[in-house]
């Protein structure tokens, strides 16, 4: 009888293992001769990818296409204003008490907006974003509408000079996208993987084969949610301001995410990379025009998602038969 | 006699949000597309309204008649020429095609005519009022906007139950494939749908225009009232919409009158209670 083996990575895969972390190194030098400008940019990348990873999990293996992502962004941050300027909590310590609370928030929220389907499901977690924005909009110790801020004091605790809490800052920017993209990748090749390609692939057929769709869905759901919070907090931890109409901004924290995982190619790790890339491409390239950048944007997704929905990394791994991330088990003998 | 007084305008406020709803209720339930940019449509129709009040200097409510027939043609050709190529690819190609077209609206808009503030006044019959008795006062404008509501669904009930038109919008929700097979043109039949549709959104549009400001970011918070209007009504059936409306107006009049910060709110909060309470609306008729 011959021997079967299940191959779980490939030669492009471990070559680009490879890449991804001496290129990760080579970005971390990056405060030694790069500029402050340089850093943000590419911590705001790091960022936008993490957030663009997770509504890709959400949305493309899962198939809980959320609006309402922003919720969780916005709940980072208060949960890191509120409890650095209320109990002297150390940022960073606030920062990480971020994610288990928007996991709090995103339990019993997936209750009720699991109840709808589809698009339905999609408007549902908007509205709870809203309501989260108007609630957080009246509560005084929030800073109501006006917001709040970091006072110099509650900075200082990172790093007592400014260089160095702009290199804290940036390094976590880079763990944060590396540690999200872990968990995402991770996620996607463990059993939960092969349950969420079932459900993606035919959802009554999963369950008849024992895949628990709900529990599965409701697990990626508070997860995401839980990272997205964290990546929240560490957004407003950057911009040291926090208002309810930038911390639950559909535009900025959804909207925008949603071009990238499109454009890039829904239903990949390599997609949201390629269309994070093109977004700040064409922000930096169009930066004089306006908003023409969101319409260009706007644009391109329609037409992506008309003719050719596997996205432009969807038409390249097509192509040239490329998987840079092997989440695919392959039988060899 | 007070909070009956607050009662009676948010139902009639809830006249506004049925017409809000009535183009997102008719496209879904004909041919289950749920328009991402239905709120950015109306506000748009608000603009051809301000458009041709400026060129002419009619009353707005007369633009009605220019509006309707542009959103009508509008919305026949983005069904055809678009929403239809999405129909057949699952869940993804039309929601994420219409947010597309929800983000283009808002800032085509936002470049061509910018970020101010507007709304369109039609006169004194805006600030009229009925004297009911026992202290209860409506206005004539609220009533008018709530009598439209409710003549557009007896109207859309008629055209669904006495039309051939309306017989094939039927057969093609219930079963496309076999609809077509009968003779029925599904693309052609499909754009009439958005256009109908787009009946009620220009309507809402104007309607909308006369009663509150708007600007180009108007369209989101409009989709997610006529999203709640349905959601409580009850998908798939007009009359329920037109009560959901109504539950969503009187939240908000009441929320209003705690404090005015807690009207949207209210609204919201109600709205995510019936959904945990009774997930598929008070007067359900179609599944999904």
């Amino acid at each position: 009888m011959a021997e079967y083996r299940v191959e779980r990575s490939t030669r492009e895969s471990r070559g680009f293992a490879l890449f991804l972390g001496v290129g990760l190194v080579a970005l971390a030098t990056l405060p030694y001769w790069g500029g402050a400008g340089d850093m943000r940019l590419v911590s705001e990348m790091a960022y936008y990818l993490a957030l663009a990873q997770l509504w890709n999990l959400l949305a493309g293996y899962a198939g809980l296409v959320s609006v309402g992502q922003q919720a969780f962004v916005g709940l980072g941050g208060y949960t890191l204003f509120y409890l650095t300027s209320q109990f002297d909590v150390h940022p960073l310590v606030a920062l990480a008490l971020a994610a288990p609370l928007a996991a709090a928030f995103a339990f019993p929220m997936a209750l009720a907006v699991f109840r709808l389907r589809g698009a339905y499901f999609a408007v549902g977690t908007w509205v709870f974003a809203e309501t989260l924005q108007l609630a957080v909009s009246l509560i005084t110790p929030l800073g109501a509408g006006s917001g709040m801020s970091l006072t110099p004091a509650i900075v200082r605790q990172i790093s007592p000079d400014r260089t160095g809490r702009e290199m804290i800052v940036y390094w976590i920017s880079l763990g944060l996208v590396a540690l999200v993209s872990a968990i995402v990748y991770l996620l996607l090749r463990s059993r939960h993987g092969l349950a969420l390609t079932a459900i993606r692939d035919s959802e009554p057929a999963s369950e008849s084969l024992g895949v628990d769709t709900f529990r599965t869905k409701l697990m990626i759901y508070v997860v995401t949610a839980a990272c997205t919070g964290l990546v929240g907090g560490f957004i407003f931890l950057q911009k040291l301001r926090l208002s309810p109409e930038a911390g639950f901004s559909v535009n900025d924290w959804t909207v925008v995410v949603i071009f990238m995982v499109v454009i890039g190619g829904i239903g990949t790790l390599e997609g949201p990379i390629v269309g994070m890339l093109i977004y700040f491409g064409l922000r930096e390239l169009l930066a004089d025009y306006g908003v023409w950048y969101l319409i260009l944007l706007g644009v391109t997704a329609v037409a992506i998602m008309l003719k050719a929905q596997e996205g432009i990394w969807g038409l390249v791994a097509r192509r040239f038969d490329l998987h840079l991330f092997s989440v695919r088990r392959h039988l060899t003998r | 006699m007070e909070w009956l007084n607050i009662f009676v305008q948010g139902a009639l406020l809830g006249g506004l949000y049925a017409l809000f709803a009535i183009g997102l209720s008719l496209a879904f339930g004909i041919m289950r597309l749920v328009n991402i940019a239905h709120g950015d449509l109306i506000v748009l129709s608000a603009y051809v309204a301000l458009m041709a009040v400026n060129a002419t200097g009619m009353n707005p409510l007369v633009s009605i008649v220019v509006v309707v027939p542009v959103m009508f043609v509008l919305g026949y050709l983005l069904q055809r020429g678009l929403l239809n190529l999405t129909l057949s690819g699952g869940l993804l190609p039309p929601l994420l095609v219409t947010f597309g077209i929800s983000v283009i609206i808002e800032n085509l808009l936002l470049e061509l005519v910018g970020a101010d503030t507007y709304k369109l006044s039609a006169g004194s019959i805006e600030t009229d009022s009925l004297h009911l008795g026992g202290g209860i006062a409506v206005g004539v404008y609220p009533l008018l906007v709530f009598a439209t509501a409710a003549l557009s669904i007896a109207g859309l009930q008629l055209l669904f139950y006495r039309t051939a038109l309306g017989r094939a919008f039927r057969a093609t929700s219930d079963d496309a494939d076999t609809a077509e097979l009968m003779g029925v043109d599904n693309r052609h039949l499909y754009a009439m749908a958005m256009a109908i549709a787009m009946i009620f959104t220009a309507l809402a549009g104007v309607l909308m225009a006369i009663r509150t400001t708007f600007d180009p970011a108007a369209g989101p918070i409009r989709l997610i009232f006529a999203f709640e209007a349905v959601i409580i009504g009850g998908l798939g059936s007009l009359w329920g919409t037109l009560l959901g409306g109504m539950v969503l107006g009187i939240a908000q009049a009441v929320g209003a009158a705690l404090s005015p910060t807690w009207q949207i709110l209210a609204g919201h909060i109600a709205f995510l209670l019936i959904l945990l309470v009774r997930p598929s609306g008070l007067f359900p008729r179609t599944r999904d």
